[in-house]
């Protein structure tokens, strides 16, 4: 199994940890619960470096990073994109985020478990560009830190404040003797930053994050926090068999861009769209969980992408992919958990205000 | 991890306190702290009998679902409503918190049960 450089400082912890991805990470230290209310009312910190970096370069990057993903990528050297890969039938490959650090050096962050697939993918993709891809994901460490205090507190785990940054940009800054890109974005729905460096580096910052008090969150609270924020999670709302316009990842998908690859199957699902990721809420107390049969009446129509009862809600509540048809807001569905049929109202999937910093 | 005299624990990790031909049943320690904090407990109905092994219910954390399965066979006379309110009652006094009383229906069954000192081995992992 794989291990990311902070793997020592996680087993120090005690973290409870499992296999992620192909490598042993941590699912939680002190609790899901209140590692989520650590990072929804002060700091916390997590260990995301078993994500995948890939760097683009070339002469061509910027319109081969154009036709790969669905988002409009400008050379603009400032911004983080949020984006899908999707194959020819505008299925998905991966989501990730796009950062242009020069006209003609572009990195891509994806996710662990895709790492080899979209490699493959990626590199088919370069034969009619002048570009070169770099598979750099063993290379680079990346924390996030997340959370309402982290504002005030981020100089003094990074040597240098985040005021400058908006949501969703980013800058180099140096660090030791090298440098680490330092942006402010995150899974969380909460304000805070994520950097991206040597392991060394990465591995003294989570030391110094660790020293001040910061929380150390696992992929635990990772998941309830980001499906709290109605942020999707590659394999549950977003798959090879579930398209982005089903997903309701419109923003992320620019129709008026000249060309990219799944463009034309994303107009038709979007012109005739079938299915859809809702929101449901629970009516009695259980927890509807991801994989979870979905029926109107006795008929089995969809299925639960994640579901939680998440900490602090008393009302369950879960992300499901149903039949257009029966995916207005109000709608009555069951969930069978066990040996039960359990009574939801489709809902907004808004379970959480995001709190960034526009 | 704490396994207490007097009780019969089953490989599943639950446990069974038995009087006469009733009998008493919940989680081990074990089975809480390697779940976490529970936030949902599914009962069984009054009146219901399951068969040593069915599933009586599920007990889950913010993260998994586990089922519970009973290690004895027989009817559910009462279930601990109280957990169903208050389910990280399993996690603070494990011993304390029954989920089912059930009435035997083959007492021989609790043979192959295990004593504290049989169980204990079971919990090193």
């Amino acid at each position: 199994m794989k291990t990311t450089v902070l793997h020592d400082k996680h087993l120090a912890l005690n973290a409870k940890m499992i296999e992620y991805a192909g490598f042993h990470m941590p699912v939680s230290y002190a609790g899901i619960t209140e590692e989520h209310l650590a990072v929804r009312t002060g700091m916390g910190i997590f260990d995301v470096s078993h994500m995948g970096e890939f760097m683009i370069e070339g002469k061509d990057a910027l319109p081969f990073v154009n036709n790969l993903v669905t988002n409009l990528i400008l050379p603009d050297t400032t911004k983080v994109t949020y984006a899908l890969m999707c194959d020819e039938s505008g299925f998905v490959v991966d989501d990730l985020l796009v950062y242009v650090i020069k006209e003609d050096k572009i990195l891509l962050v994806v996710n662990a478990g895709n790492i080899d697939k979209d490699f493959a993918w990626v590199v088919k993709q370069t034969e009619k560009y002048d570009v070169t891809a770099r598979n750099i994901s063993n290379d680079i460490a990346q924390i996030a830190i997340q959370g309402p205090l982290v504002k005030e507190n981020i100089e003094k785990i990074v040597g240098t404040t985040g005021d400058d940054l908006s949501f969703m940009t980013y800058k180099t800054i140096p660090f030791e003797d090298g440098h680490v890109i330092f942006s402010r974005t995150g899974y969380t729905g909460e304000d805070g930053f994520e950097v991206y460096g040597k392991p060394e580096f990465i591995s003294k910052m989570w030391d110094s994050a660790i020293s001040m008090g910061v929380i150390p969150c696992g992929l635990g609270s990772r998941d309830t926090l980001r499906f709290e924020a109605n942020l999707p999670l590659y394999g549950h709302e977003i798959s090879e068999s579930i398209n982005p316009v089903e997903a309701g990842l419109n923003f992320a998908i620019k129709l008026d861009k000249e060309n990219f690859i799944g463009k034309d199957a994303l107009v038709s699902y979007k012109e005739n769209p079938k299915r859809k990721v809702v929101g449901l809420e629970l009516l009695e107390r259980n927890i509807p969980r991801h994989g979870y049969a979905v029926y109107k009446d006795d008929q089995e129509i969809g299925m639960i992408t994640t579901g939680y009862l998440l900490p602090q809600v008393t009302t369950p509540v879960a992300c499901a992919l149903v039949p257009i048809e029966h995916a207005a807001i109000g709608t009555e569905l069951y969930v069978q958990i066990r040996q039960n049929k359990v009574l939801a109202k489709v809902r907004n999937r808004k379970f959480y205000t995001k709190k960034y910093n526009k | 991890m704490n396994v207490i005299e007097g009780l019969l624990y089953s490989p599943s990790h639950e446990w069974v306190k038995v009087e006469g031909n009733f009998a008493w049943v919940g989680i081990s320690d074990h089975a809480q702290h390697a779940l976490g904090s529970v936030v949902f407990i599914e009962l069984p109905k009054v009146g219901q009998t399951f068969k040593k092994g069915d599933a009586l219910g599920a007990v889950e954390s913010v993260k998994a679902a586990s089922d519970v399965y009973t290690p004895v066979s027989g009817k559910v006379l009462e279930v601990n409503n109280a957990l169903e309110d208050a389910p990280e009652l399993l996690n603070d006094d494990p011993y304390g918190s029954w989920m089912i009383k059930v009435e035997l229906s083959d007492v021989s069954e609790l043979e192959g049960l295990l004593n504290k000192e049989a169980y204990l081995p079971l919990c090193e992992e």
